[in-house]
């Protein structure tokens, strides 16, 4: 008896041991040297609130602005709803979550929210019924935005027309389903700070932390997550799965990361969705890029390319330099045919009208495969995804588009063409299966 | 609105439209050459393949303002080349076509791949013309048509 | 041996003098002679006639001049008709030439439909005799000019391209020259017809009157069309059908480059720009709300719940031969239900219309298989007389019934009301896909008795939306659809105790239209399968099980061992491989087909061979009955494939060849055609591939891998791993 109760403590203790190590776990901007202070003490250019270069008519303006950078339209947008009325549906491991109206609607939205109700919401994940919000909800980012920036966000909000629309009902399994357990998930893992800039580091880059992991919450999605759920920031942009797409590694390495990305091309795919030798952006990137980063100012891009560039760089194991030349005109060179039979028939079919042999378009840049971290990735998640939903890419000089093939084309056609495309023109060939082409489209 | 100098069949062209025009349409509605056809406007079909320096692209989706100084051939000029003119009469000769709106893309295709490769087997013919579609089905002759001109 | 005339064409052609003559045209100078065609069958015929008159002219320079009401789509009736002409005329063929009839309902009407078409296979089959009787009055005529004027005995002078020669004197006469006497003579009453064992063309490939500018970019098709001052429009119609105009907010697209009119009406929305691309681009930045009416919520779902409860109802009765009800007692019953989707036609050119309505008219550049519908609903719309309504019908970038439709017509008319000058509307290929006029869901209820591998009685109801009490209301009569049982009633087997069915079951708003096959496509599905299985629980050959039931078809049974004799069927095939047998009825022709297929793990279907033996009467152009079996096959082959019209919400879900797949080159079996020489009267062979395919491919796959698919198109999921060993 006493060596099952001796096991427990045991266990306990260690569970303990491990708890603590995740919730010491380093803040967002740890790993930069120098000390922080409170926004109200800080000399320079304050980071929050709207940037210099952003001609603002009143606050209204500021607060779209805002809105706009904290990306709240995607999450709060059903496929073809009315905007920020909700209803996007999360697939989550243990269920399904869906997105809440935050419409100044009355009844089904935030309408009866006051600022304070507003605040608690957005920085403790406190819903105004008092119940805890779902982490899909990035609050523990959103904690460290500043309270004028989202009072300003709820004006904009309020500004709406108000929309009936109620969220429909989450199906998560018991116990994530238990709100009580989130309150103590975000007592642990939400430090609910604002922002403290950084005194030893410049104006842009502080402006560009806040930006990066206060507004875009851009660490919600390449950053990897620990045991409990919550960002590993001792791995901080070093990549994870989310929606069922590839949120690749963002750190300074060289080799798996951004490191060899040139500031004008992080700036232009940032803004645009398309970097010359890069890939183009799709799938919630490409969302993100479309309703945020492409309305921001260009000192507001700059400055989230400073600070992204002097992350620490984290390896990661799969993902090695690009391979970015053009592969050979001719079908037959370059890749032995035998490597995907299927997928090069789906190609020489579907694909190569845009995407040629050689992986170059000759007229559209955002139809370039070769370059593309997307095509040089061994799981191809991406290659998949994208070919399944297609995609959407407007720049100056007009609209490229790519068809969602996923009605059209079976499981193991798509799982063939990506590990042919990934052959051809990445540095390695991927292994899909049909059943993961499966899992991939219940994903989104 | 910017004006663009093409080389269209070796004849110097000027077109005055947004650059975001693609090719297809500035040759049919601007230059009024109706042999390059429309089929779908998204890659998918190959009814409007044209040469790009001798290379077979879809126009649907080549904007105009992407061109540059590249020469441009169309059904319309395809047979001063001698892959072209050896391609239209193994067409005529083989009796290809049936409703023909799909045949002008074939055609380029198949005069691209016959100038880059002279003897091309069943794998180079699928790789080159898999991308066009035919709904009245002549693929049958359009693969031996191919191969009667690589002959000839 | 004179080709044995089909008895109900000689009871029906009741042709005099005076018709053939059609005195009313007779142009100054040259020799003018009607043809006069058949009226089609009674209601409820099996194959329905499109087929109006047609004209010949001959003049003075021997050009003789076919005056077509009937449309070339890629079918090839151009060449096949001046062969049968050139041949009774013994003219040479090269002086033939044809001209595409002007829309003209008194001179080119078809008596049962009130209109001039060109669908179901029937134009070489319907022209046969009419255009040989004509030609072979012409050749006589010509001939007694020839005597009086060379003063010889008529038996004493032959014909031969285009000459009547005197052989005893060595002189001849030029076709041309005899024109003016010729024209006053009386014509015969009967003028013999030639032997078919002397035929010069029909029988032999002939190089076709319309490729040589298909090949050099020089073909102008409707979408061609480029009248000076023409703008180019782009539209969207309600994406739910039925659906109106709520409100468009056109600020954003007003101020696009390019884009010179937004044209809003009740039911749809166009912008007309200086090109096409600019067009599409500002319907794009259009806002419009719609008024989605009462479909906004229906589905497929809604779609199949309906049409399964009402196939349970009696249908009306088509056909009913012996006692059903007993025979169906004797022996072991079996049933089956097969259901087949919507289609798109998705013609390589996209629907499209030209249209320039000014002080002096109207003026239609079309691709259209109806021409005198295309210039009546203009007509009706602008209110103008017929001689001001002019329709310049081009060649159509595939028909497939698409063009028997004038939805096109009438919206671009209407458009074209508010723009002046000539404006061509173009349907970009995701609103051609989604504004279709779709070949129906069908169902069909089988049901038969077998004993001792026999076929006691054979029950079958077919149910579906009536495509004709929409398009031709005079052919849909007493609750029976002609087309809806084509290739139901007309069963090959003899069957003793035989019933067949049809039931209208119209799928909510969503638009029904003729496509490629037509009746049979999913009658002869339903048949075949139903055979594949009655044989499969009888435990015999499903070849010897049809071929028990063909002794009163021989041209079936001919075609079903000619078929199987080329397929090496019953030899040993690779695990996941299997042949498949179907004989097709169907527009007059009598077709078998084995089709193999290989099933791999993923349960993707390889077709790797299809062997066809048709036999379709007395060959006109055997080199474009291979083409049109190839072509058919495939269009075929792709449907059971890949081919399928989801409804979601009121809308069509798919849009494009990316979500409505081709057939491309690298997916092509080898197709190999045995032609049975008959001395039969031609029949339609356009259709005859495209209905044959499916079935036969669905048994191969249940030889393959023992899973019975009763619905297309394929479903592989059904098929993974399936294997058989
Ligand atoms: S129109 Fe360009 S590929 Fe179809
Ligand atoms: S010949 Fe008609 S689509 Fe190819």
């Amino acid at each position: 008896m006493r060596i099952v109760a001796w096991a427990a403590a045991a266990i306990v203790a260690v569970g303990c041991v491990i708890l603590i190590y995740l919730v010491l776990g380093p803040g967002p901007t740890d790993y930069a040297r120098g000390k922080r202070v409170a926004i109200a003490d800080y000399r320079e250019r304050n980071p929050t609130g709207v940037p210099a270069d952003f001609k603002a008519s009143g606050d209204l303006q500021r607060g779209e602005y805002l809105t706009k950078a904290a990306d709240c339209v995607v999450c709060h947008t059903s496929k073809e709803g009315v905007p920020f009325a909700g209803g996007r549906a999360f697939v989550l491991p243990f269920g399904t979550l869906y997105s809440t109206n935050i419409t100044p609607d009355l009844e089904t939205g935030i309408g009866k929210y006051s600022d304070r109700n507003f605040l608690d919401a957005v920085h403790k994940g406190i819903g105004r019924d008092g119940a805890a919000l779902y982490p899909a909800m990035p609050y523990p980012s959103y904690s460290l935005m500043s309270d004028a920036d989202a009072l300003s966000i709820k004006a904009y909000l309020f500004s709406l027309q108000p929309v009936r629309a109620p969220a429909p009902a989450n199906t998560l399994i018991f116990p994530f389903n238990q709100r009580v357990l989130m309150r103590i998930w975000a007592a642990m893992f939400n430090p609910d700070k604002r922002f403290e800039p950084n005194v030893e580091q410049s104006a842009e880059w502080n402006r560009g932390a806040y930006l990066v992991d206060a507004m875009e919450h851009c660490g919600e999605c390449h950053t990897p997550r620990n045991l409990a759920f919550a960002l590993n920031n001792r791995k901080k942009f070093a990549g994870a799965i989310q929606a069922g797409w590839r949120a690749f590694n963002i750190t300074a390495d060289p080799a798996s990361g951004i490191g060899a990305w040139s500031k004008e091309d992080l700036a232009r795919y940032l803004s645009t969705g398309h970097a010359t030798g890069h890939g183009t952006a799709a799938g919630p990137m490409g969302e993100a890029v479309d309703e945020s980063i492409s309305q921001l100012t260009g000192d507001d891009v700059a400055a989230m390319v400073t600070y992204l560039r002097t992350t620490p760089g984290v390896a990661t194991a799969d993902l090695h330099a690009i391979q970015d030349k053009p592969a050979s005109d001719h079908h037959g060179e370059g890749l032995a045919a035998d490597v995907a039979r299927e997928g090069k028939s789906v190609y020489e079919g579907s694909c190569m009208g845009c995407h040629e042999w050689s992986g170059v378009s000759p007229g559209m840049p955002f139809a370039t495969l070769t370059g593309s971290r997307a095509v040089n990735d061994p799981t191809a998640t991406n290659v998949a995804q994208v070919v399944i939903d297609g995609a959407i890419r407007r720049d100056g000089d007009g609209l490229a588009s790519m068809p969602a093939f996923g009605n059209g084309y079976s499981n193991a056609e798509i799982a063939s063409v990506a590990n042919y495309v990934t052959a051809r023109f990445g540095g390695t060939a991927s292994h899909l299966e049909a059943r993961d082409v499966e899992k991939l489209r219940q994903q989104d | 609105m910017a004006s663009f100098n093409l080389t269209v069949n070796g004849e110097a062209k000027t077109v005055e439209t947004t650059a975001d025009v693609p090719l297809l349409w500035a040759l049919r509605d601007i230059l009024g050459m109706t042999g390059t056809k429309f089929g779908c406007g998204i890659a998918q079909c190959g009814a409007c393949t044209v040469h790009l320096d001798g290379k077979a692209v879809r126009s649907c989706v080549l904007p105009i303002g992407a061109i540059g100084g590249r020469r441009i051939t169309t059904i319309e000029g395809v047979a001063a080349s001698a892959a072209g003119a050896r391609i239209q009469k193994a067409w005529l000769d083989l009796e290809v076509v049936q409703c023909g709106y799909c045949q002008s893309g074939q055609i380029m295709s198949a005069a691209a791949l016959l100038t880059a490769t002279p003897a091309p087997t069943d794998q180079d013919i699928d790789a080159a013309m898999s991308g066009n579609v035919c709904r009245c089905g002549t693929y049958i002759r359009i693969r031996d048509a191919i191969k009667a001109a690589a002959a000839s | 041996m004179m080709a044995p005339i089909d008895a109900r064409e000689r009871a029906q052609s009741s042709t005099n003098r005076r018709e053939f003559l059609g005195a009313s045209l007779a142009t100054v100078g040259c020799l003018l002679l009607s043809v006069r065609m058949p009226a089609a069958g009674a209601a409820g015929e099996a194959n329905i006639r499109f087929v109006p008159d047609a004209f010949i002219r001959i003049d003075h320079s021997g050009k003789v001049t076919l005056i077509m009401p009937q449309t070339e789509m890629g079918q090839g009736i151009y060449t096949a008709v001046a062969a049968i002409l050139a041949e009774e005329l013994d003219a040479a063929f090269d002086q033939i030439a044809l001209e595409a009839a002007p829309p003209n309902d008194k001179l080119y009407a078809n008596p049962l439909l009130g209109f001039q078409a060109t669908g179901g296979s029937t134009s070489v089959r319907a022209f046969w005799m009419p255009l040989r009787r004509t030609a072979a009055t012409a050749r006589q005529l010509l001939v007694q000019a020839a005597a009086k004027q060379l003063k010889v005995d008529p038996s004493t002078l032959s014909t031969s391209n285009g000459m009547v020669m005197h052989s005893s004197s060595g002189r001849q006469v030029s076709y041309g020259s005899l024109v003016q006497v010729a024209q006053s003579l009386t014509p015969p009453k009967e003028a013999p017809l030639k032997d078919p064992k002397n035929f010069v063309l029909i029988g032999k490939p002939l190089k076709r009157f319309d490729t040589p500018d298909k090949v050099n970019g020089k073909v102008v098709y409707g979408i061609d069309a480029m009248p000076p001052g023409l703008k180019f429009a782009m539209l969207a119609a309600s994406p739910v059908f039925g659906g109106k105009v709520k409100h468009v907010d056109d600020s954003k697209t007003l101020s696009m480059p390019g884009v010179r009119q937004v044209v809003v009406l009740g039911d749809l929305v166009a912008v007309v720009a200086d090109h096409t691309w600019a067009a599409k681009q500002g319907l794009a930045a259009l806002k419009i709300t719609w008024d989605e009416g009462n479909n906004g919520q229906v589905s497929s779902d809604d779609i199949w719940r309906k049409i399964r409860a009402s196939s349970l109802k009696d249908g009306a009765v088509a056909k009913n031969e012996g006692d059903v009800v007993a025979a169906l007692k004797k022996g072991e019953l079996h049933q089956a239900v097969y259901e087949l989707p919507f289609l798109a036609h998705a013609s390589m050119e996209p629907m499209n219309c030209t249209v320039h309505i000014s002080a002096s008219g109207c003026e239609i550049w079309v691709g259209s298989q109806v021409v005198s519908r295309a210039q009546g609903i203009a007509m009706k719309l602008t209110g103008l007389p017929a001689d001001k309504v002019v329709v310049h019908n081009h060649l159509i970038g595939g028909g497939f019934g698409r063009r028997l439709d004038i939805d096109g017509i009438e919206k671009s008319v209407r458009i074209a009301q508010k723009v002046d000058g000539p404006v061509k509307v173009t349907w970009s290929r995701e609103e051609d896909m989604q504004q279709d006029f779709y070949r129906p869901v069908y169902l069909d209820r089988l049901s038969a008795s077998v004993l001792d591998g026999r076929i006691q009685g054979w029950k079958h109801r077919t149910t579906g939306s009536s495509i004709l009490a929409r398009w031709a209301p005079p052919a849909f009569q007493k609750g029976v659809d002609g087309d809806g049982i084509d290739g139901a009633v007309d069963n090959p087997y003899g069957l003793a105790d035989f019933h067949v069915e049809y039931l209208q079951d119209e799928p909510f708003a969503v638009p029904t239209g003729f496509w490629r096959g037509v009746g049979p496509n999913n009658n002869v599905f339903a048949v075949e399968s139903f055979m594949d299985e009655l044989a499969k629980k009888s435990n015999i050959d499903p070849v010897k099980f049809r071929l028990a039931h063909l002794d009163k078809s021989p041209r079936f049974k001919t075609a079903l061992e000619m078929a199987v004799q080329n397929s090496n069927w019953g030899s040993a095939l690779p695990a996941g491989t299997g042949r498949g047998v179907c004989v097709s009825p169907g527009f007059g022709s009598c077709a078998a087909a084995v089709v193999e297929a290989r099933v791999d793990q993923d349960g993707k279907v390889h077709v790797q061979r299809v062997v066809m033996a048709v036999d379709t009467g007395i060959v006109v152009n055997p080199d474009t009955i291979v083409a049109q079996l190839q072509g058919g096959i495939i269009f075929g082959l792709t449907a059971a494939l890949y081919g399928r019209i989801d409804i979601e919400k009121g809308r069509v879900k798919q849009s494009n060849f990316h979500d409505y797949r081709m057939m491309r080159i690298n997916e092509i079996p080898k197709i190999e055609i045995f032609i049975i020489p008959s001395g039969e009267a031609p029949g339609g062979i356009g259709e005859v591939g495209t209905t044959i395919a499916p079935p036969a491919l669905a048994n191969a796959i249940f030889a393959a891998t023992g899973v019975r698919l009763r619905s297309l198109p394929i479903d592989q999921s059904l098929l993974a791993g399936k294997r058989s060993a």
